[in-house]
Parts: C-alpha cells; sequence; structure tokens
C-alpha cells in the first residue's frame, strides 16, 4: 500500500465513520475497514473503480464530489478523505467548505507544486513540469489549480479552516511541517497531507 | 394458458386489506422456488417481477416453455448464485400465472372477475408476497432483489418489514412513478380498451380475446424498453425480407416485424385485464408521497444494506430516478452503494446479457453474504 495510504490510516481513529472522496479501487477503504473497524463510505466517478469497490465488498457511489456530496447531512462523517484531487476541481474551496461541511474533520492530500523537482523543470526546461507524481502535459492533465504546500497553508487562512495536522512525505519519509520548516517543506516534500477542521 | 399443472399455489387465508378499501382471504398466490433453503434458513433471496413477468424467474417455464425471464441473472453459479440461495419469487397478485387475478372466478358471483377485480397496489402485492416468508419460516430474507417494478416491489418491501431483509437491491426502478410513465401505461390501457373484443373486461366470459390491443400495447411498451441507439444498430433502416419498400402498409421495415412479432407472442401467454391491473398498480406506486413528501423517511427503520444499480441508456427509468432513492438513504446515513452501468440496452439492460451488469450484481450478492 502507498505510504500516503499508511498515513491517513494512522490519522484515523478506530470504528468512526469515514468518507473516502474520490476512493479509487477501494484500497484506502478496504485498508480502513480492516485496520480501523471503521463504517466506510465510498465516491467514485468510474464505473469500473465503482465495479472494483462492489467485488471487495465495499459501499461506494458513482459520484462526482461537486455534485454530490451535497446529498450528505451536515457532521454525517468523521472524516471525509480527499486523496490528491483538490486541484482537479473548479472550485477548491467551495469542495473544502462542502467536505468540512459533511465531516467533522477532513483529510486532504496535495501533490506539491513547490517540489524542486518541479521548479527546476520549469526554470530550467521552460515547460510545464512534469514528474512521477504529476505525469501528464498541460494539455491533458486533470489538474487545473495546482499549488504548494505553501498555497494550501495560506489558503487555509483566506477561506478559514483549522490546519491540525500537517505532514509531508519526502521519499517514503514522513516529518512534520511547521512554521520554521515550511520553506524547506515546500522545497522537498512530494506530497502534503492535512488534518483539517472549520 | 391452460397447462397450469406445474405451477405452485399458496392459499393466503390470512385476510389482506388492500389499499382501495376491499379485503380479500382465501386467494392463491402461486410461486416457484430455485436452490435450497439451508439449515440456518438465511440463504433465502426474494425476486420481485417486473410488469410482464412472472414467478418463472430462471430455466425453462413450464407454461410459454421459453427460458425464464430472468434467466441470465439467476441459476446455479450465476450472478444470484442457485447453488448458494434459495431464490423464491411469486406472481403478484393481479398478475395471470396463477395467483390471485382478474381472470379467476368471483366465488360469490360465480363468474370471472375482469374489472370486477379489485384494483391493487404495489403494497397490496408485497403484503401478499410477505406469507411467503411464514410459510417457509424464514424470519429474515437475505435479500429482496427486482428490476423494473419489481424493483419497486423492492422498496415496499423494505418500507413495510424493514427487518425482513439483510440486503436490498433495487435495479431500474424508481421511488415515483413519473408522467411520463404513467402516459406510457395509459397508451396500453386505451390500446386494450379500444380493441371491440375487451368487452369491457368480460372477454373471458364471452369467450374472445382482445389480442389486437394487448398486442398493440405491447408494442408500444417494447419501444420503451429498448434504446434510441440499440435500435438504430439493430434495426436501423432495414427491409423485412425483400429488397425495396412496397409502398404499402405491409412491414416493410424489420423493426416494424420485429414489434409484430413482440406483439404477436405476448398475446399467448399474457392477459390483457391484468395488463390494466398491474400498469395502474405501477402508475400508483408512489412511495415519496406515501411518506409525505419525504422517502428517507421510508427507510428509516431499516439497517439493511442498500446497492442501487441503473443504466445509462434506460430512459424509462432514468439514473437520476435512481439516485434520488440513493440520495434519501444518504440523507440518513443508510449504508447504500450505487453504480449506473454502461449499456445502450436500455431499460430491458437488466433482463440482458450485460456482463457489467451480471457481474456487479454477483459481487455485491456473495460479499454481502461472506459478510454477513
Amino acid at each position: 500500500m502507498k505510504t500516503e495510504y499508511k498515513i491517513i490510516v494512522d490519522l484515523i481513529e478506530e470504528k468512526t465513520r469515514v468518507l473516502d472522496v474520490g476512493c479509487d479501487d477501494g484500497t484506502l477503504l478496504e485498508s480502513l475497514k480492516k485496520n480501523k473497524k471503521v463504517d466506510a463510505r465510498g465516491i467514485e466517478i468510474s464505473k469500473d473503480k465503482v465495479q472494483t469497490c462492489v467485488s471487495k465488498g465495499l459501499t461506494v457511489i458513482e459520484g462526482n464530489a461537486e455534485l454530490d456530496l451535497k446529498q450528505f447531512p451536515n457532521d454525517s462523517f468523521d472524516y471525509v478523505v480527499l486523496g490528491q484531487t483538490l486541484q482537479a476541481f473548479i472550485n477548491p474551496e467551495i469542495v473544502i467548505k462542502e467536505l468540512l461541511r459533511v465531516g467533522k474533520k477532513a483529510i486532504i492530500t496535495i501533490p506539491n507544486f513547490g517540489h524542486w523537482k518541479v521548479r527546476l523543470n520549469l526554470l530550467i526546461k521552460g515547460t510545464m513540469p512534469i514528474t512521477e507524481s504529476l505525469p501528464n502535459d498541460w494539455y491533458n492533465t486533470p489538474n487545473i489549480h495546482m499549488c504548494t504546500i505553501k498555497d494550501f497553508v495560506k489558503f487555509s487562512k483566506i477561506i478559514n479552516f483549522k490546519i491540525f495536522k500537517s505532514l509531508a512525505l519526502t521519499n517514503k519519509n514522513i516529518s512534520n511541517i511547521n512554521n520554521s520548516n515550511l520553506f524547506y517543506k515546500n522545497l522537498f516534500a512530494e506530497l502534503g497531507i492535512f488534518l483539517i477542521e472549520k | 394458458m391452460n397447462i397450469k399443472e406445474n405451477i405452485k399455489t399458496l392459499v393466503i387465508k390470512k385476510p389482506l386489506k388492500l389499499d382501495c378499501g376491499k379485503t380479500i382471504n382465501n386467494f392463491p398466490l402461486a410461486y416457484e422456488t430455485y436452490g435450497s433453503l439451508n439449515k440456518n434458513k438465511d440463504n433465502a433471496i426474494l425476486v420481485f417481477h417486473a410488469l410482464t413477468g412472472d414467478q418463472f424467474v430462471t430455466g425453462i417455464n413450464p407454461v410459454t416453455k421459453k427460458d425464464g425471464w430472468w434467466s441470465y441473472a439467476v441459476g446455479p453459479n450465476k450472478s444470484i448464485d442457485t447453488n448458494k440461495y434459495f431464490v423464491i419469487c411469486a406472481n403478484v397478485i393481479g398478475g395471470c400465472m396463477g395467483s390471485f387475478g382478474p381472470s379467476h372466478k368471483n366465488p360469490d358471483t360465480n363468474k370471472i372477475y375482469g374489472t370486477d377485480f379489485p384494483v391493487i397496489t404495489i403494497n397490496d402485492m408485497v403484503n401478499a408476497q410477505v406469507n411467503l416468508l411464514d410459510h417457509f419460516e424464514i424470519k429474515k430474507l437475505f435479500s429482496v432483489v427486482g428490476g423494473s417494478m419489481g424493483g419497486m416491489q423492492v422498496l415496499q418491501f423494505i418500507s413495510n418489514y424493514p427487518d425482513k431483509a439483510g440486503t436490498v437491491v433495487p435495479i431500474a426502478c424508481t421511488s415515483s412513478h413519473s408522467a411520463q410513465n404513467i402516459a406510457f401505461n395509459e397508451l396500453g390501457r386505451q390500446a386494450i380498451a379500444s380493441d371491440h373484443n375487451w368487452s369491457d373486461g368480460k372477454y373471458l366470459s364471452n369467450n374472445t380475446l382482445p389480442d389486437k390491443g394487448l398486442s398493440v400495447a405491447r408494442m408500444a411498451a417494447h419501444i420503451t424498453y429498448l434504446s434510441k441507439k440499440g435500435l438504430q444498430e439493430k434495426f436501423g433502416r432495414k427491409l423485412q425480407e425483400r429488397d425495396a419498400l412496397k409502398f404499402g402498409f405491409d412491414a416493410d421495415f424489420q423493426i416494424e416485424s420485429y414489434l409484430r412479432y413482440q406483439g404477436s407472442v405476448f398475446v399467448d401467454r399474457f392477459d390483457a385485464n391484468s395488463y390494466l391491473y398491474i400498469t395502474r398498480a405501477m402508475d400508483y406506486f408512489d412511495l415519496v408521497k406515501q411518506f409525505d413528501g419525504n422517502l428517507s423517511n421510508a427507510f428509516k427503520k431499516t439497517k439493511a444494506k442498500f446497492f442501487v444499480i441503473s443504466f445509462t441508456s434506460d430512459w424509462l427509468y432514468p439514473t437520476q430516478e435512481n439516485k434520488d432513492i440513493v440520495i434519501a438513504l444518504n440523507a440518513i446515513g443508510a449504508d447504500v452503494g450505487f453504480v449506473e452501468i454502461k449499456s445502450d440496452k436500455g431499460h430491458d439492460s437488466f433482463l440482458l446479457d450485460v456482463p457489467d451488469f451480471l457481474n456487479t450484481l454477483k459481487n455485491f450478492l456473495d460479499k454481502s453474504y461472506s459478510e454477513r
């Protein structure tokens, strides 16, 4: 399992209600069900992946986060997880607000556009960066709102949500992000993982 | 319709108060079963049939001698695996395959009911069928499954009997029959009623059959079960056993011939008055209204696990109507999964060989069964 998922599993308390938005093939939900005995639900846009989830015995609805989060009442989950897709939404602000309406807490992971490889790519080649975590060309990427770890921290102040925990993933190593190391983490982390609250 | 000695029937002695106000008792409910009930009696699946279905879900239908209506989905190792599950299906009341219906004799008058048969509802159908659980001494079904009108019965069943099923699978259905669907049903009913032989429903006493009207009803309905794309791909403008147009009103096109055939075989196996009664039951179905405008309340008492399935090309019971059920369930935090299956076979997709559908249904049931 991806290190990212292991971190998320660690962040989630046992026997809680969890919604994974964009749950892919259900790997994370399966692990949460098994290791944390959570009441696990998923939303996934791909029909094939929903079918894969069903074959794993997971409760998943086919749907789109921007349209389908609406149907869940306030605070219906303890955690809502959004893995590496915030940057793909037309309006990330609305999505974050919806996540925090539906869930008491949200876990958001973002591919860090501030990573040195991304920066170097643009600086030296002068073309849109292509890296392991951002494999698409500019014209076919689903990522329309890329941001850096620093941007996300700033965003929390702009639209007013609390970051409870922020973790950086660098070469499979996990570390905490704080004000004093933000500059370095933003340069070296491939992924930022944030536990947030209203 | 005479070879009915192979029909299993349960006579229901308990009075059943119908929604129309009348009470019926000592009435027959025809059913069939597949597979075997295990010792714990926890492997039973009640399958509900659609408008023109019957209790003969799979294998050869002993009356029509054709494959059962859900042969693709039900059978050994199939989606609803009869090696594993005990499948029960009953002919709905109002139907014409042995259950109490308009072609039966009224014991009070000794005349065939015809349109004197009480108007029945989806709720009545379900309340009649729940008696099968007592008959087999089943406390709780593993699952209730059905498509189209069968799906409506699934929803009504779990709403009426929240503890009597562990999993709930409504397929290609709705919680409230739409104006468009009522309109199509009315078209069918009017086709039957305008057949001279229908004689206000007394055709059986007159030894005639409104087969022209019933056949037109079936033709019209059949179109609604398919999709434009499916029809175009299968038939296009292909001509029927001819090289050129004949400049007349014979079936020039294959689609015409196909529909005529569908109409003609239907009248051999279906009763016109049953068609009126069952379409009426569908039209009256409005679970939203039954719960004062809040569908969620229909499911508040159940802890069952739901799985809703719709099809991309189904314009009769479109995805949005299926999704309304999902939304109502999510609003109360129910355990609900949902998938829209890609298929160009229209509403009929659930009856046909659509592998994504058949696999998904199997996976859901088998996984839920092993985790129960």
